[in-house]
């Protein structure tokens, strides 16, 4: 739908809506930066700028409900109007969860940061990081320019995460079995990339989302985890 | 992965028996043509709206269905409308017949210059339905009430039709479109020159008469057609673009055409 309202303000106020998601999108990558991307340079007292940073998040989530509740009553929205304004709700508040974990991880890393660390862990994390990330961009994008093959890609882009939390699981499990003084450190590693396989789910439902308010149709539910650490076990 | 086999508006078909039937019609006024071949089915005690721009012909499909338009001579209706299954074009059909059993209601509120008992009554003494004094006083209480006028005009009835409200003369002009019984309410903007609470006592109305009554509505408003339709038809330059449930049509409508005008890109 590309053809412009009749009433000009309300092209607006659609633009201020998708212009308030990319802001958010882009704060929320920023935190996932900060913490988990760049885990390998984080330094102590990084917490307290995460925690200052998810309420500008929290705000922002605010924000949106706001603007997308004043455009459901002022302006009556119907079909793909209403589809994108209703899913502002849903996408501002997965974007809220995914910033509460990247402030999860930035508190597990606050007490990490004065441990004895197995060194390639930090690598896995930023990977993993990374993958979240882009599909957040993807997403993003998928959503701004009305890209349902995009959505799908997303959804799908969502095993690799849960397989390299999978991996990552084995990985930490072999580092406690190595040394024992590993073990703080790595429960507080299996946590963190929990954390990470759920800003993936959150994506996804993002992606999910999108996908709704382009087609019109609901992606049936079912979708399958394929992380498989629950599955995964020590062989001593 | 897969998708939900989320049914689009076209595809909803009414489920429940039509009432109405219309089969390619086409009308032109004076060799310009204002439908180019609508196919259109409504469901019996259902609301159906017919939405679109100005000059859609809209009220031009209306018209056609208590051969309003046989009034207009240079008007030409060609195709079949069947009321329960019988074309309503035969020529052995008496169109005074036809119009008791559908009714019209009109955009403006014209009741008779006469009082609001005759107003109702009107219909019922011409049609012979009632013998005597105390069944025509039956006649008119129950049309009073079920157009939701009754307490606000009983102790008035000898009073002008004329000098009640706006709105008040509507559900006069309704309550006189019942007293004979029609089977099928037409409604041509009804409610376009009223204010929103006269308004909304109409959707009201509208929503207790489908219990008994087959109700077309030809709204200017999208969001009065959303409230009150069962089933929405778009017309656009004379061609029925989409047609299917009302929530279907508001959430995912099919046409391009029909997105753009019910979220106000095309007028």
């Amino acid at each position: 739908m590309t053809k412009e309202h009749i009433v000009k303000a309300y092209d607006e106020e659609l633009a201020e809506l998708d212009q308030m998601v990319s802001d958010m999108v882009a704060a929320v990558r920023e935190q996932i930066s900060q913490s988990v991307v760049n885990i390998s340079k984080y330094e102590k007292g990084g917490l307290q700028k995460s925690i200052d940073f998810d309420e500008t998040i929290d705000d922002m989530q605010v924000d949106i409900d706001n603007h997308a509740t004043r455009m459901l009553a002022l302006r009556q929205p119907v079909a793909a109007d209403l589809r994108k304004i209703v899913v502002s709700f849903r996408i501002s508040n997965d974007l809220e969860r995914i910033g509460d974990y990247a402030k999860n991880v930035a508190k597990r890393l606050d007490v990490l940061v004065d441990m004895d660390l197995p060194e390639e862990a930090g690598f896995s994390i930023t990977r993993m990081g990374r993958m979240v990330n882009r599909m957040l961009d993807d997403a993003l994008k998928a959503y701004l320019n009305g890209d349902k093959q995009l959505a799908l890609d997303v959804i799908e882009a969502d095993e690799n995460v849960d397989h390299a939390h999978t991996a990552f699981f084995r990985e930490v499990m072999t580092y406690m079995m190595e040394d024992a003084k590993y073990i703080t450190a790595c429960t507080h590693f299996m946590f963190i990339t929990k954390n990470i396989e759920r800003m993936g789910d959150h994506v996804t439902n993002m992606a999910e989302q999108v996908y709704y308010v382009v087609t019109g149709e609901h992606i049936k539910e079912g979708r399958v985890n394929k992380d498989k650490s629950i599955n995964v076990s020590a062989e001593l | 992965m897969t998708v939900t086999e989320k049914k689009t508006a076209d595809q909803q078909a009414p489920a429940e028996e039509p009432k109405i039937v219309a089969t390619n019609v086409k009308v032109s006024y004076g060799g310009r043509d204002a439908l180019h071949g609508i196919d259109l089915e409504i469901v019996a005690r259902k609301v159906t709206a017919l939405i679109g721009p100005s000059g859609c012909g809209k009220t031009t499909f209306l018209r056609c269905i208590n051969r309003m338009n046989d009034l207009i001579p240079v008007a030409e209706v060609t195709g079949s409308i069947t009321l329960d299954g019988n074309n309503i074009y035969a020529p052995e059909v008496d169109v005074e017949v036809l119009r008791r059993h559908v009714g019209m209601v009109f955009q403006k509120p014209n009741p008779f210059p006469k009082s609001i008992y005759d107003n109702v009554a009107y219909g019922p003494r011409i049609h012979g339905l009632a013998s005597n004094k105390q069944e025509l006083d039956k006649i008119v209480e129950k049309s009073l009430r079920r157009a939701g006028l009754w307490d606000e005009v009983s102790d008035r009835l000898e009073a002008p039709g004329t000098g009640l409200s706006g709105g008040q003369q509507q559900r006069l002009c309704i309550a006189r479109a019942i007293a004979i019984e029609p089977a099928v309410i037409l409604m041509d903007e009804p409610c376009s020159a009223l204010d929103p609470i006269a308004t909304a006592k109409i959707e009201e109305l509208i929503h207790e008469l489908k219990e008994r009554y087959t109700i077309v509505i030809v709204t200017h408003s999208m969001q009065q057609a959303a409230r009150v339709s069962d089933y929405t038809a778009f017309f656009h330059l004379g061609d029925l673009v989409e047609k299917g449930e009302t929530e279907a049509l508001f959430t995912n409508p099919k046409d391009e055409r029909t997105e753009a005008y019910i979220s106000g890109r095309i007028g």
